[in-house]
């Protein structure tokens, strides 16, 4: 599948694709993703607990940017606002466990549910805004959601400025595995379902028509494309996907409070977007990695200058790959999906 | 099955351990994880970067002053390795973080993490786990539950008692007092709001009557002082953090509003909050103190206060000697230092909390005087006492006795 | 009715903070065409340097003169080196770079400064404006400063070839190089101005909120609000619109129930509100897109 060209935010750069496709030419791409899950399915036997629960926040935060990138890698609507719904997510979940008892396997629906709605209707208003102006209103989002979540209105569901303890999900009796092992390989299995859904989407008609709006939307309108339908539709997928992301967060750390859902997360997740890939798939699960580890190196080169180290990797990476490690995944991605069609 | 066999290694190594050196085994030696012969290994965790990164001098203080505890030969022959790492003021970071510290470095205690909602997020876990959660750096009321979390004990007086503190003072004071309350919107502010309010009986003539909260991101409170001031307000509690506190300070003398001000303990460093605002604005400001201000001239001949410019001086020169947080931070590890002392050779994590509930009558250099450190199995409020103080113009003039809080 | 116009007040009063920083958004808008996250942290390093100055025994004027000059070129040697080299690179890329400045910036200050609050002079003084307690005369200082370097952006970009060359060469860089304009130069220019007009805003900024680290995370935030509301692509839009922010968020206040709580909630309410009957702001020119 070749992507049509682009322009503005989500433009990839074009001159790394050609020499990364011959590279990729002379492998076997028809195996990497199956080689990928293999390794994934086989890494809780081989690493300490400590790792795979950081290898579990990678794939959740790979699923947040994921649903960024829906909103803004494939249909072109800029948002600085996911931590807002990475947080309804996870208190959704953290909400229905805590006070409701209602089981872990129920909140992942439950909160993908909410933050739909939720996404749906900030996507209404935000068909006014173009750019810029969403691009704050979404901020204003970000900004909004730890007051919110403090406020003293809604203190008895979310507990306020102390935030909701959870009980970490135990595996199911009959599994001989630990609740680390068991966290991460339920992860997995969502993470790969949703993957592999968003996948679909994207190669449907209702994926050529998110795209098209992002690559022109007059002349999308003029093919008869529903612009307003599919942005609110897209932006609440991509709420969802982050939401469901921020339930699975909420499960893993076992906690949740304001603090946790700050902009800061929301910088993280666009840094993550820009690293990973705009517009690619499995360049999210890169992005992922880029947010978990980063700040671990560059606290280890220094404490006191560790912002300032973790701004230069930034930047370095950004110098090096101005377009993301997208280059490398998309013609993996295309390659699959070319030989598939053969 | 995997995790089981993992778990019985760890469970004999020390024991492994002391036999392959049985020189040093004739007295009884239990060692938990992180701990051998030569060293003890403990964790924290810190905010160096972040939005709040002005409090990651804490840690690097803390840092120092294990160092030097090295220099001078360790606790009992044993070199402290201090790990202190950075969780941005994230709470998910710091679960990350405190794993770890437990499971990859296997540490035998986390000593002094900073922050509410960050220890919020391992509480449960350090507890699950059995690992102690030793003088926590955050003052919420929470940490004094030897029985529902018999693995984590608070350090400093909490926020709350604080609060009461100051409603005892209005009521002697301004049994009439039309109190205003300005307060950081999260944990700490909220909880000194509700220490006040507590400490202020219904039938009393004493009133709440404005309750304005701030966030960090506003950029003054300028508008809430102007609106205590127009709504007649004679005792302004100002628990804002240094920015906040000078603003107000400032504010309150350029519009000739002269209330009853008193500033709580996060925000009455001389240097830090007084002189920004202006010695001359601040003065009959009234606050309460558990530490010594070394920017106070109060104590310029205080032996502890001297030893802590040579312990400056010498193991962390970069550090800024204005910072609050530079104080605290050596003043909480002496703490973990001590039971470490009194652990001997069983160096195992029930021992630690042992002790650490086993304190007796401590001091430590930079409290105030008088102010002695007192645990129990059932008390896990290691600093309880205040002591009330004026500013003249020049310095905190202490007042009063030492007063206990009252929440625990 | 007394306390709803001296909230007035007391928000045209933190509305002049962020019309100051609004009017340096814009300025970056002007010349690059997107926002740059890192302005705060331009402005708090340019205070600092600022602040430096005066404490090795410059004379006030001396330190702000010399810093408006080293902010002027240091906004030019970043735009040289850190961006003109991924300018081709698409517009998030670009904003990830803006964030790693930020990062940078921000850790820096720290380490050379360290985070306890210092005073910081201002010209003007501290003593109320005529006696009442609403709006003391640094505060008016910071709101004269403010209007005059509004007329001289505004001379600049409508009166002066170079303003016009500027504004073209960030609308349209195609067509303006077409017509002769150095758009790299353009770029660069509007860096300096930027870096100089922030390092203005900082020096106004800091003797109201005291200097620190972390002094602009918060005003930025409403310098944002301020030039979005107002309209992006103009100066007094970004001018009125900081000054909007302040009162709208300090009358949010006293909304009952929700109150100061959620006076930040509110007041960014308002602002999406508005954007939705105006989506390219107040005084903004919506663009018209060609097909």
């Amino acid at each position: 599948m070749t992507m049509l060209p682009k322009e503005g935010i989500a433009a990839p750069a074009a001159g790394l694709a050609q020499p990364l496709a011959l590279a990729m030419r002379l492998s076997a791409p028809r195996l990497v993703v199956p080689a990928v899950i293999v390794v994934a399915l086989i890494i809780p036997w081989l690493a300490t607990s400590f790792v795979m629960f950081q290898l579990t926040q990678v794939m959740i935060y790979g699923l947040a940017i994921l649903g960024l990138n829906l909103l803004t890698g494939f249909n072109g609507q800029f948002s600085l606002g996911h931590s807002a719904f990475y947080g309804i997510g996870a208190y959704t979940a953290a909400i229905l466990m805590h006070n409701y008892d209602v089981g872990y396997l129920w909140t992942l629906p439950a909160a993908g549910g909410v933050c739909f709605v939720v996404g749906f209707l900030f996507g209404l208003p935000a068909l006014r805004l173009q750019n810029l102006y969403l691009a704050l209103a979404t901020f204003t989002l970000a900004i909004a959601m730890p007051q919110i979540l403090k406020f003293h209105g809604f203190e008895e569901w979310t507990g306020g400025v102390q935030g909701l303890p959870l009980d970490q999900p135990d595996p199911p009796a009959f599994l001989p595995i630990d609740g680390d092992q068991w966290l991460y390989y339920f992860t997995l299995g969502v993470v790969l379902v949703m993957f592999w859904a968003a996948t679909n989407l994207i190669r449907s008609r209702t994926g050529r028509a998110i795209m098209a709006i992002r690559d022109h939307p007059i002349a999308a309108s003029a093919m008869g494309i529903n612009t307003a339908l599919y942005k609110t539709l897209t932006f609440g997928v991509s709420a969802l996907y982050t939401g469901v992301a921020g339930a699975l967060g909420a499960l893993a750390v076992a906690f949740v409070a304001p603090d946790s859902f700050t902009i800061f997360l929301s910088i993280s997740l666009l840094v993550g977007l820009v690293i990973g890939g705009v517009g690619s798939i499995p360049g999210c699960l890169f992005g992922g990695l880029f947010v978990l580890y980063v700040p671990n190196i560059a606290e280890s080169v220094s404490t006191g200058l560790a912002g300032a180290i973790y701004g230069v990797i930034l930047l370095v990476v950004v110098f090096v790959m101005p377009a993301g490690a997208s280059g490398f995944a998309r013609i993996v991605v295309a390659r699959l999906s070319r030989s598939r069609r053969l | 099955m995997k995790k089981i066999t993992r778990r019985s290694i760890l469970a004999t190594a020390p024991a492994a351990l002391s036999l392959a050196m049985p020189r040093f085994s004739f007295a009884a030696k239990n060692y938990g994880p992180g701990v051998t012969d030569t060293e003890i290994k403990i964790g924290n965790t810190c905010f160096y970067t972040g939005p709040a990164s002005s409090y990651g001098t804490i840690g690097k203080a803390m840092a120092a002053y294990y160092k030097m505890i090295n220099d001078q030969g360790g606790v009992n022959g044993r070199k402290i390795n201090f790990l202190s790492y950075d969780d941005a003021y994230s709470p998910p970071k710091t679960v990350e973080q405190t794993r770890r510290l437990v499971e990859q470095d296997k540490i035998l205690l986390d000593a002094g993490p900073l922050g509410t909602p960050t220890n919020s997020a391992i509480w449960h876990y350090m507890n699950e786990k059995k690992v102690p959660q030793l003088f926590v750096s955050t003052g919420a009321t929470k940490w004094d539950d030897p029985k529902g979390h018999p693995w984590t004990i608070g350090w400093q007086p909490n926020y709350q008692s604080e609060g009461r503190v100051y409603a005892a003072f209005i009521l002697k004071e301004k049994p009439d007092a039309k109190i205003g309350v300005l307060y950081q919107n999260d944990d700490f502010g909220k909880d000194y709001l509700k220490g006040v309010k507590d400490g202020i009986s219904a039938n009393s003539k004493a009133k709440v009557i404005v309750e304005a909260s701030y966030e960090t991101t506003d950029p003054t409170v300028e508008s809430q002082v102007v609106d205590m001031k127009a709504k007649g307000v004679d005792v302004f509690v100002n628990t804002g953090i240094p920015k906040f506190a000078a603003q107000s300070i400032r504010k309150a003398a350029e519009i000739q509003w002269a209330p009853l001000h008193i500033l709580s303990s996060i925000g009455n460093s001389v240097a830090a909050t007084l002189k920004p605002a202006g010695l001359e604005n601040a003065k009959g400001l009234v606050s309460d103190f558990y530490l010594k201000d070394p920017n106070d001239t109060t104590w310029k001949d205080d032996a502890g206060y001297k030893w802590w410019v040579g312990f400056m001086d010498k193991y962390y020169p970069e550090g800024d000697k204005t910072d609050a947080g530079n104080v605290y931070g050596p003043s909480n590890s002496a703490t973990v230092v001590q039971v470490l002392k009194q652990c001997g050779d069983e160096l195992t994590r029930e021992n630690v909390m042992k002790q650490a509930a086993n304190l007796h009558d401590f001091t430590v250099p930079m409290l105030l005087p008088g102010i002695k450190l007192n645990t129990s199995a059932t008390d896990f409020s290691p600093v309880k006492q205040v002591q009330m103080g004026r500013f003249d113009g020049v310095q905190w003039r202490l007042f009063g006795p030492l007063i206990t809080g009252a929440v625990t | 009715m007394e306390l709803v116009l001296q909230q007035v007040m007391a928000g045209l009063a933190n509305g002049a903070i962020y019309a100051c920083m609004a009017l340096a958004v814009v300025m970056i808008y002007q010349a690059i065409d997107h926002l740059n996250f890192a302005q705060g942290e331009m402005a708090m390093f340019s205070t600092f340097i600022a602040w430096q100055l005066i404490e090795w025994g410059q004379p006030y004027w001396v330190a702000f003169g010399l810093t408006i000059v080293i902010s002027f070129v240091a906004g030019i040697l970043i735009d040289r080196v850190l961006f003109r080299p991924i300018q081709r690179a698409p517009i998030l890329s670009q904003i990830a770079a803006f964030i790693a400045l930020f990062s940078i910036l921000n850790s820096s200050a720290g380490q050379i400064w360290n985070f306890t609050i210092k005073s910081f002079p201002t010209p003007f003084g501290h003593t109320p404006l005529f006696g009442g307690t609403l709006i003391d005369t640094h505060e008016a200082g910071m709101i004269g400063v403010t209007l005059v370097m509004l007329g001289l952006l505004y001379a600049f970009f409508r009166g002066t070839r170079l303003g016009l060359a500027m504004r073209a060469a960030a609308t349209n860089p195609e067509s303006a190089r077409l017509v002769g304009i150095r758009v790299g130069w353009m770029t660069a220019l509007g860096w300096g101005m930027a870096a100089a007009i922030g390092a203005v805003a900082g020096m106004l900024i800091a003797p109201v909120v005291f200097l620190e680290p972390n002094m602009m995370l918060g005003v930025l935030l409403y310098g944002f609000a301020g030039a979005v509301l107002g309209g992006l692509s103009s100066p007094a839009g970004a001018v009125v619109g900081g000054f909007a922010v302040g009162v709208i968020e300090n009358l949010g206040g006293f909304i009952p129930y929700f109150g100061r709580e959620m006076k930040l909630t509110i007041a960014l309410a308002v602002i999406v509100v508005v954007l939705m009957f105006r989506p390219s702001g107040i005084f903004g020119r919506t663009a018209v897109s060609r097909v």
